[in-house]
């Protein structure tokens, strides 16, 4: 009888050690992220929403935010990635309130906050489309490692540009980039496994 | 005369199916299609497939359509996490292989939209080939941000 309690004992104790240990190395992997030798992802943006107000990323402190940055005149990439936000926020269902996507446009001469609105309408309305002045937008880009570029001359110019979804915690620091190419199952996994 | 309800509905569906496929010379353009546009965005894409069983290669080298100011053949890379979207003066198709315009690669440009493009509607593109000479298509439009032609 004896006996069977300390095994019974050991195999508990034995179990609590091995859940420490794992939590404890996913607590790491995961700080590891936020390690001062990573370079830092994110930080203050000061911009204009799809209805002309001025935000900041106080502005959406509290929810998760899937930031991607295009462009309106964008005929196949930023409607991609658009696409599957709104696919992947479908997918989410109630979790989908958790999660703030942004769209901030990197051609601000030609995406004012009424372009914006539109266009984001068009995919899903829970998806806000930001812009602002051209020193604003490259602050914001500068953020987050996005690279931008305009490519020829006159009104049918187009733009290269980074393509990655960038995730932030409700405190707004950076968790992770997704690939463009991801399907909105792929998206909502992702998400469901930071929440 | 007696015809079959199942037999009418799949003679139909292919010809609805055939309705989409147009052929030149060795050449067969299967499923134009674009996005709806968002917004009030000016710009949009076509994809399409061309096979060419032919013997020798063809390029497609211009496109045109009523609906845009200007049409351009462009190809689209993604290197080092940077989209870059290229106008090129051609398509090539080598013989016996096909050439597969679709969301994320190459595409046909419409630039300066006379008036969105929404869903269900249908446009007619004209495509230029080196050898085979011009021929129209049907471009029918799917919804946005489709990644495949969802009618």
């Amino acid at each position: 009888m004896k006996a069977s309690v300390a095994a019974i004992a050991c195999v508990g104790i034995a179990s609590i050690l091995a859940i420490a240990i794992v939590v404890g190395w996913y607590h790491a992997e995961y700080l590891g992220v936020d390690a001062p030798s990573a370079p830092a992802i994110g930080g203050p943006f000061f911009l204009v929403d799809d209805n002309g107000n001025a935000v900041t990323d106080q502005t959406y402190h509290g929810k998760w935010l899937l930031i991607y940055f295009g462009y309106t005149f964008c005929p196949d990439a930023c409607p991609t990635a658009l696409n599957a936000v709104a696919a992947a926020l479908d997918a989410l269902g109630q979790d989908a309130a958790r999660v703030q996507p942004l769209f901030i446009t990197i051609d601000p001469e030609r995406d004012t906050p009424a372009v914006m609105k539109e266009y984001v309408a068009a995919f899903d309305n829970r998806i806000v489309g930001l812009t602002g002045n051209p020193e604003q937008i490259a602050a914001a880009a500068r953020a987050y490692r996005v690279y931008y570029r305009r490519v020829g001359s006159g009104s049918d110019y187009t733009m290269d540009h980074t393509v990655l979804l960038y995730i932030m915690d409700p405190n707004g620091r950076f968790s992770g980039f997704l690939s463009h190419d991801l399907t909105a199952e792929e998206i909502a996994g992702k998400l469901k496994s930071l929440f | 005369m007696r015809v079959h309800l199942p037999v009418l509905i799949l003679l139909c569906s292919l010809s609805a199916a055939a309705a989409q496929d147009t052929k030149i010379g060795d050449l067969l353009i299967a499923s134009p299609w674009a996005r709806a546009t968002p917004g009030a965005a000016p710009t949009g894409a076509v994809y399409l497939r061309i096979e060419n069983h032919g013997a020798s290669g063809d390029k497609l080298v211009a496109a045109a359509a009523p609906v845009a100011d200007s049409v351009m053949l462009h190809t689209q890379v993604v290197k080092n996490g940077v989209a870059q979207m290229r106008p090129v003066d051609g398509i090539d198709i080598a013989a016996g292989t096909a050439a597969e315009l679709k969301p994320g690669g190459s595409h046909i440009m419409l630039m300066g939209l006379h008036q969105p493009l929404r869903k269900s509607d249908v446009f007619p593109l004209t495509l230029t080939f080196e050898h085979a000479g011009k021929l129209e298509v049907q471009v029918y439009v799917s919804s946005v941000g489709a990644t495949r032609p969802d009618n």
